[in-house]
């Protein structure tokens, strides 16, 4: 008997297709025939829309970031000197440090957080890298991504943490941070060109917007996945809120925060190449470059040279990561 | 155990429902008489607690038993306020909690209470030593200091050797040391235990249970145990508290609720829990009898003896702790050989004292052999009663009669027959103890 019920059920739904549960349906599909032929019939195959505002709007906007970049340049100006600053240091100090330190460096950092395996490849990849000359180029995107990544992470992390503690603050930002994500990123090179000029800045300012999203939400989740039990725990024993958030909350988010960090590094190198159309320089200026030029060879290589780069910085952070996991999982 | 008279801890009409928002002042009618089902239906609110009164005093194990959903691990949490209760008193020191700001409220966690978790509910990040030492991290007691303190917390446990590794290298009875250290650490007056043994397997459950007695023992903290297990509850508290739904269905001693359940919700615990491990031998001593002191003549010794009728008399010295027993016939012998006092003619070795709290059970193997009645002592060694031994064994015999009774209706299984081999060897292991301690 049991065997055979469900097939006896089966039978019993296609039976007992029931008109009188689907009355909305039936009367919702005709008044839509109906509804359309008239439509057809009156207003013919193109109607257009009665509304068009899409212009009025737009012009609002570039009137009102025309009017933000003038009147803004107080803090515009500041900002932009302050991250010019900062990128001009670490450009200095990376075209300053001479490639076999860089190289041995990198190894070693690699050996040791990723294994054998991921050390070999920096060795080979940076080499190839140097013999191909696209050294110089590298050391100036690499420059460019670590001032991004430092001011993403910087912003990102705070909101990310305050976002965790206010369900307001989260729903207000999920949107946000999709719009930031899946908005073309030409669309704010053109103000981030208006508000900081052509150059790095502009450049280091699109990237940010696109890769401070993942570490915004990773942040959150790393906090708000902590365990109700071992906060309660930690609570019970007079936690104050600041103690609660610095000595369990983050440290136990760590490898989290760092899954984050990671993404935003790899969504930075991915903006390299449409950075350099508002005048980054690097590995992407050569890419892009080398598409005007019509040399797709120059192109491939100076792409491989990215390619590496993202291999070696991803592996190394995720075992880093990985590490910080298996110690709080009490692997040791 | 000392007791003052105002309570540690009062709890005056306590209610938690989830999901309404508390007005203060009064319980509003719209919650107070509806029942549980009702509110949930009608309003999509959650009663929790309902009306919670409850007194504890110091030094006392006071338990809270129910099953799941009975409101037990919501009242633990509503007392340090984990959860805030919607209305009610909760008075510690007679200060209510409820009335405290959020600083307040810190200071109280810090010294007042500390909480072990079902769970554990340790820091998988820090080594054993650090996660014990929590409490005091937590106060901003210097770092050096709150090491040590840890240190000699987690030998108290039977942890010593273990400080370095991390809690997920430990088993999880040896975690809930770790849980039950970093408690007493922080030198609170009352511990709170939500259901600390529940995820242990049933040997290190016994173990860990035993351990907390040992340091009750030493320590004199006030506990509140909440357990869903009636045998955990008989062997540990002194007022058992049984809740369902929120609500408390009784609150007694022990032995009042073996003997008198409250209905039938309580009477369907008490039926699988073996009474004769429980009950002790205060419920069936008698009158000591005739005593006599250590310091008497043989001849005044004999004399009473003779007054009374009897062929032997314990013997106290002059504080009343028990000395042993003499008998008509060395009285007389010591009389014969011109002794001044009747201690030589005490006979003690032959006629250990049964100590007061020992369960009937674990008193069966002391009485096994005896025919006259033995002495019985409270914690002190004062005599405060005797027993008859075909008393102890009658009962035992009801019992187990009772226990076969049981057995014939719902029939026997293998764990139930497990469990009671565990218990008597257990048992043993008490009897043990309270020889050596007589």
């Amino acid at each position: 008997m049991a065997i055979s019920s469900p097939s006896n059920k089966k039978e019993k739904r296609w039976k007992g297709f029931d008109i009188k549960n689907h009355k909305a349906l039936i009367l919702g599909s005709v008044g839509f025939l109906a509804f359309s032929a008239i439509v057809l019939a009156v207003l013919g195959p193109a109607v257009e829309f009665p509304i068009k505002i899409g212009r009025t709007i737009s012009e609002g906007i570039d009137d009102s970031i025309g009017w933000a970049t003038t009147s803004g340049a107080w803090f515009l100006d500041p900002t932009s000197d302050g991250v010019l600053r900062f990128l001009l240091l670490i450009k200095d100090f990376f075209e300053w440090l001479p490639w076999p330190i860089f190289i041995v460096a990198t190894v070693i950092g690699s050996y040791k957080t990723a294994g054998r395996g991921i050390a070999i490849f920096a060795v080979v990849s940076l080499t190839m890298m140097g013999s191909l000359g696209l050294w110089v180029s590298a050391m100036e995107t690499m420059a460019l991504i670590v001032v991004a990544v430092i001011l993403s992470i910087s912003i990102a992390v705070p909101i990310g943490i305050l976002a965790a503690r206010s369900n307001l603050l989260d729903t207000i930002l999920r949107p946000i941070l999709d719009g930031m994500q899946t908005m073309p990123s030409f669309v704010y090179l053109v103000p981030a060109v208006m508000f900081f000029g052509i150059g790095d800045v502009p450049a280091i300012f699109a990237t940010i917007i696109y890769a401070v999203p993942p570490a915004i939400r990773l942040t959150n989740l790393g906090i708000r996945q902590v365990s109700s039990e071992i906060v309660e725990a930690a609570m019970s024993f007079g936690t104050t809120p600041r103690q609660l958030l610095l000595k369990v909350q983050i440290p136990m988010a760590v490898p989290t925060i760092m899954a984050g960090i990671n993404q935003t590094i790899m969504m930075a190198l991915a903006m390299v190449v449409i950075a350099s159309l508002v005048g980054a320089g690097g590995l992407g200026e050569d890419v892009n470059r080398a598409l005007n030029r019509f040399q797709p060879g120059e192109a491939l290589l100076s792409g491989l040279g990215i390619v590496f780069l993202a291999i070696i910085i991803d592996r190394v952070t995720q075992a880093a990561a990985n590490e910080r996991q298996k110690a709080l999982m009490g692997e040791r | 155990m000392a007791q003052s008279d105002a309570p540690k801890l009062s709890i005056r009409g306590l209610w938690k429902v989830f999901g309404h928002k508390a007005t203060g002042g009064d319980v509003p009618a719209s919650i107070a008489t509806k029942s549980k089902a009702d509110m949930r239906e009608d309003d999509g609110v959650v009663l929790a607690l309902k009306d919670v009164n409850f007194d504890v005093q110091e030094g006392e194990t006071f338990v809270v038993m129910g099953l799941s959903g009975s409101g037990k691990s919501t009242l633990v949490r509503t007392l340090i306020r984990l959860i805030e209760p919607s209305y009610g008193e909760i008075l510690v020191d007679g200060e209510n909690v409820l009335e405290y700001s959020e600083q307040e409220l810190v200071e109280f966690r810090r010294r007042k209470t500390a909480m072990v978790f079902q769970h554990f509910g340790l820091l998988p990040h820090r080594t054993v030593l650090e996660n014990a030492a929590w409490g005091l991290e937590v106060q901003n007691m210097p770092k050096a200091e709150r090491l040590e303190r840890a240190r000699e917390t987690l030998e108290m446990v039977g942890l010593q050797g273990w400080e370095d590794y991390r809690p997920a290298a430990l088993s999880g009875g040896m975690q809930q040391r770790v849980g039950l250290a970093r408690a007493i650490a922080a030198d609170p007056d009352i511990l709170l235990m939500d259901e600390p043994f529940s995820g242990l397997d049933p040997l290190i459950r016994r173990d860990m249970q035993g351990e907390l007695v040992r340091l009750q023992e030493q320590l004199h903290k006030t506990l509140i145990f909440i357990t869903h297990d009636l045998a955990e509850a008989l062997k540990l508290g002194t007022h058992i508290m049984i809740m369902r739904d929120g609500v408390v269905i009784q609150l007694g001693t022990p032995e009042e609720i073996l003997a008198h359940p409250a209905d039938d919700y309580v009477a369907e615990f008490v039926r699988d829990v073996r009474r004769t491990s429980i009950v002790t031998l205060r419920t069936l001593m008698e009158e000591p009898g005739l005593q006599v002191r250590e310091s008497y003549t043989p001849s005044k010794a004999i004399e009473e003896m003779a007054r009374v009728g009897v062929v032997s008399a314990f013997v106290v010295d002059a504080e009343g702790h028990y000395v042993g027993v003499v008998s008509f016939n060395s009285a007389a012998e010591a009389k014969q050989r011109g002794d001044a006092t009747i201690v030589n003619a005490c006979i003690s070795d032959e006629y250990p004292a049964l100590a007061v709290n020992t369960p009937v059970e674990s008193a069966l193997p002391l009485v096994q052999h005896e025919e006259s009645a033995l002495a019985v002592t409270d914690s002190e060694g004062i005599l405060v009663g005797s027993v008859q031994p075909h008393t102890v064994r009658d009962a035992m015999a009801q019992e187990a009669q009772e226990a076969s009774d049981a057995r014939e209706s719902v029939g026997s299984s293998a764990l139930e027959m497990e469990q009671s081999s565990l218990r008597t060897s257990s048992g043993n292991a008490e009897e043990e103890k309270t020889t050596t301690a007589t």
